[in-house]
């Protein structure tokens, strides 16, 4: 295999491997942050026990965004030198703003929210836990405004430099905040904002509800699930919103990856239909075994049923993206975006009319949702990026200029031989497997245990009080598997 | 409008490219010093940790003093690693790409002890936690050693092709000069987390942290002196900026007296003076280091021709104003609320039913 598969076969692995975890960190961290509102204004012990227990969860899932985050980070320098010499103006200056805005907020304020609940008092542990979630909305902004930026680049202009003989191009920012609001960075930013909330929302859901179905720790499970299921349905509800109107600007910015998403092969005067699904073959140019409905896909992109949307042969034959994939991961993130609506508003329902408890059905289905919401913010992003090649970074027209843009099989390392990143992605593949089974192992143990009963919590913070840690500590050694001691500790 | 244009005056006329790129070069100096001083302990604890600590509850107070720092003091390198990206992408890309296995080994290490930390104490049995014992201190010292090669390498010149393009490998990095460097970063590192422990630890296992501060502090000068004679022969530039400047002399002089002044501080009792030291030794080296580059960010050992400096290896104008601008919005905030978070944490370690 070439250095370029292998390059972007470890990308793709990498980063799907890392965005398991934040989506699931800035979800968390707002239902986090909303239960210790709750608990800061009613002072409940139920809410503090909650909040407690969601911090353990966040603590061990932030602790594996961070280590397999760093490893991005990296790749841009170790796989893609020459993409990052073509971008390091524009995206370095993002990725940069990310460490100085971001990161410092989440990871100083991280240690108050984990290790400060009996250090620091409520006010300052609140203002902690609210920076923490703000820290990582923080760094979503950046990464997407750069990742937004090479997929419909704006601010900038071409430069060409002498280096030895050779004029090497490179984009350079001529307007930082045209950069940051390009065409597409709001789109996509809310929408992926709103897709780790559903994520987010979705998980305490399907915690509360297993603790509901196994008659444990009700006091705390009930007050979440009143929380996490209206959140639910508004962040679905918003997710079809965000995502209607980023496709709907792909039709100007993108039309390639519009006509990949939606196997739209051919440009015709009729108004176009939207796929259900399908199998499309992109060597045919058409979709097998599938059901279209009419005029949808125009009705969607131009709020008009009548216009047609241009296809693929729109695009110049080298500047085609792959369709199959797009298609089946755009197709399986609205499936799944349609089946969390409906999940959620018939959870909401049910538990407002006093009965979702009886539905034993539904709250297994509840249980599942986390797997749809990750499988559908992962399905989302590969549409995303399989559907913006073969670019790396899209050319574009910047003030009636055209400005070049780079192919993916241009970005790549000079110097890095297939063998050194055959031997990097064993490497990885070995760690990350680890890696991942622990974090489960682990993760299963938290919830395994759950949140303490508020007497519980009551009775430890009474010790603590009266400066009674030593006993606590030396306590835990013994009662295994039990109390708070041992599984804040352990 | 006229803030807009005020920026523009204080950027064009105040602040010329070259300036901006001389900011630069220091605050990307003063990002990897930072990271250095701070995560130089957390490597440091973790390469003395099953030296020092021998029951698990010692184990767990040696890592706990690090517990709630650590990932705030790696957030150094990572915005250390976004802002080369930024200010000087032909250094980055080509830096990172020729460090290519090492870097990858680095990030094996980083993520080792990240999970090491976060894992070790979540398991009752003895063996998971020996596991995760050992991984902790395998990645710290492996890091700390990396972290050293790269810089002795860097030091004394690659093999950069003609635009940009590194004609080396792996074998080519590994050999003594950059295993020297590599040996000095880690003996301070350890030298530094000694001192560290030995202010956040009590009793038994105080005493047995201020054992090793002294054997630790001679293999240090030893590795020190060894490695300042290898690069006065084996990397001669390394000086020039020192004879054109000779006001910079004053550096290894103080850098000197500092290294000295640890044993001094530590006899008189004073160990927070003896971290601040420590710590002072650090920046010293960093600074010394910069020095002996300048204007260089990846000498070519090929062709001077060849390469990569702050001139040609940065980016626009444009970008290096915008960038220092956040970086002055940016850098007080880091700073005040890194301050607030030692200070929650100041004191002696103690274990709670929140700690690792």
């Amino acid at each position: 295999m070439d250095v370029e598969i292998l390059s972007r076969l470890q990308f793709a692995g990498t980063i799907m491997f890392h965005y398991l975890f934040p989506p699931l960190s800035i979800g968390l961290g707002l239902q986090l942050f909303l239960c210790e509102l709750v608990y800061f204004r009613t002072r409940d012990l139920a809410w503090e026990a909650a909040a407690r227990f969601w911090t353990r969860v966040f603590a061990v899932n932030f602790a594996m965004g961070v280590a397999t985050g760093i490893v991005m980070e990296f790749e841009f320098g170790t796989n893609w030198a020459v993409y990052s010499r073509f971008v390091g103006d524009v995206f370095g200056s993002a990725l940069a703003a990310e460490g100085i805005f971001a990161f410092f907020l989440e990871s100083g304020f991280l240690a108050v929210l984990v290790f400060g609940w009996d250090r620091v008092g409520p006010k300052m542990h609140l203002f902690s836990t609210a920076m923490v979630f703000l820290g990582s909305m923080f760094s979503a902004v950046w990464i997407v405004v750069a990742n937004s930026w090479q997929q419909t680049p704006a601010g900038y202009h071409i430069v060409y430099h002498d280096v030895q003989g050779e004029m090497m191009p490179r984009a350079e920012v001529t307007d930082f905040w045209a950069m940051v609001f390009n065409p597409s960075s709001v789109d996509r930013l809310t929408h992926t904002l709103i897709g780790a909330l559903v994520l987010g929302a979705f998980f305490v859901a399907s915690v509360c509800s297993f603790y509901l179905l196994k008659s444990k720790h009700e006091e705390v499970a009930k007050r979440c699930m009143k929380l996490a299921l209206p959140s639910a349905l508004l962040a679905s509800v918003a997710a079809a919103i965000t995502g209607h109107h980023s496709a709907q600007q792909l039709v100007e910015t993108q039309p390639a990856k519009l006509a990949a998403m939606e196997a739209h092969f051919e440009t015709t005067d009729e108004p176009t239909g939207l796929w259900l699904f399908g199998w499309p073959d992109a060597e045919n140019q058409e979709v097998k075994f599938g059901v279209q409905i009419p005029y949808l896909l125009s009705l969607m992109v131009y709020n008009d049923p009548t216009v047609p949307v241009p296809g693929m042969d729109q695009i110049p034959e080298d500047e085609r993206p792959p369709v199959w994939l797009p298609f089946q991961t755009f197709h399986l993130m609205v499936g799944l975006g349609t089946l969390m609506i409906a999940v959620s508003a018939a959870g909401c329902w049910f538990w407002f009319r006093g009965t979702l408890l009886e539905r034993r059905w539904l709250m297994w289905l509840i249980v599942l949702m986390p797997l749809a919401a990750m499988t559908a913010n992962q399905a989302g992003w590969i549409t995303a990026e399989v559907g913006r090649q073969p670019w790396i970074v899209y050319p574009s027209t910047q003030e009636g200029v055209e400005m070049i843009g780079l192919k993916t099989a241009d970005g790549l390392s000079e110097s890095v031989t297939a063998e050194q990143v055959l031997s990097s992605i064993i490497l990885f593949g070995v760690i990350y497997s680890l890696l991942f089974a622990v974090w489960v192992f682990v993760l299963n143990g938290k919830i395994q245990h759950g949140p303490e009963s508020p007497e519980e919590l009551a009775v430890y913070k009474a010790k603590i009080g009266m400066g009674n840690m030593s006993e606590l500590i030396e306590h835990q050694g013994k009662t295994r598997g039990r109390g708070m001691m041992d599984e804040g500790v352990l | 409008m006229l803030l807009a244009s005020f920026f523009d005056w204080f950027n064009h006329e105040l602040l010329s490219y070259d300036t901006l790129t001389y900011i630069w070069f220091l605050l990307l100096g003063v990002l990897i010093t930072g990271y250095m001083i701070l995560d130089g302990f957390d490597l440091g604890v973790g390469m003395l940790h099953p030296f020092i600590a021998k029951t698990d509850t010692e184990r767990r107070l040696v890592m706990n003093s690090i517990g709630p720092l650590w990932d705030g003091n790696e957030v150094w390198l990572v915005t250390f690693g976004g802002a080369l990206f930024a200010a000087f992408p032909n250094a980055y890309a080509t830096v990172f790409s020729s460090f290519y296995t090492a870097f990858f080994l680095l990030l094996t290490c980083l993520i080792g002890r990240a999970v090491s930390l976060e894992f070790r104490s979540k398991v009752h049995s003895p063996g998971w936690r020996r596991v995760w014992d050992v991984g902790f201190f395998l990645s710290s010292l492996t890091a700390a050693l990396l972290l050293g090669v790269a810089a002795g390498n860097i030091m004394a010149g690659m093999e950069l092709g003609p635009r940009f393009i590194y004609e080396g490998s792996l074998l080519s990095q590994i050999y003594w000069y950059p295993l020297l460097v590599g040996g000095m970063t880690a003996s301070l590192f350890a030298l530094h987390g000694a001192i560290y422990l030995y202010l956040k630890t009590e009793d038994e296992l105080q005493v047995r942290v201020k054992a090793v501060i002294l054997p630790l502090f001679f293999v240090f000068c030893g590795i020190y002196t060894v490695v300042s004679v290898a690069t006065w022969f084996h990397v001669p530039h390394a000086t020039d900026n020192l004879y054109g400047y000779p006001i910079l002399w004053i550096v290894p002089i103080l850098n000197f007296f500092a290294v000295l002044n640890i044993p001094r501080a530590m006899h008189l009792g004073r160990p927070g003076y003896a971290f601040f030291t420590s710590t002072m030794v650090i920046a010293a080296l960093a600074c010394l280091f910069s020095v002996a580059i300048f204007p260089n960010l990846m000498l070519s050992s090929l062709d001077a021709e060849n390469s990569i400096t702050v001139f040609n290896g940065r980016s626009s104008h444009q970008t290096l104003w915008t960038m220092l601008v956040i970086a002055v919005v940016g850098i007080p905030c880091v700073l005040s609320y890194t301050v607030v978070i030692y200070w929650v944490f100041r004191g002696k370690v103690k274990l709670d039913p929140n700690s690792y």
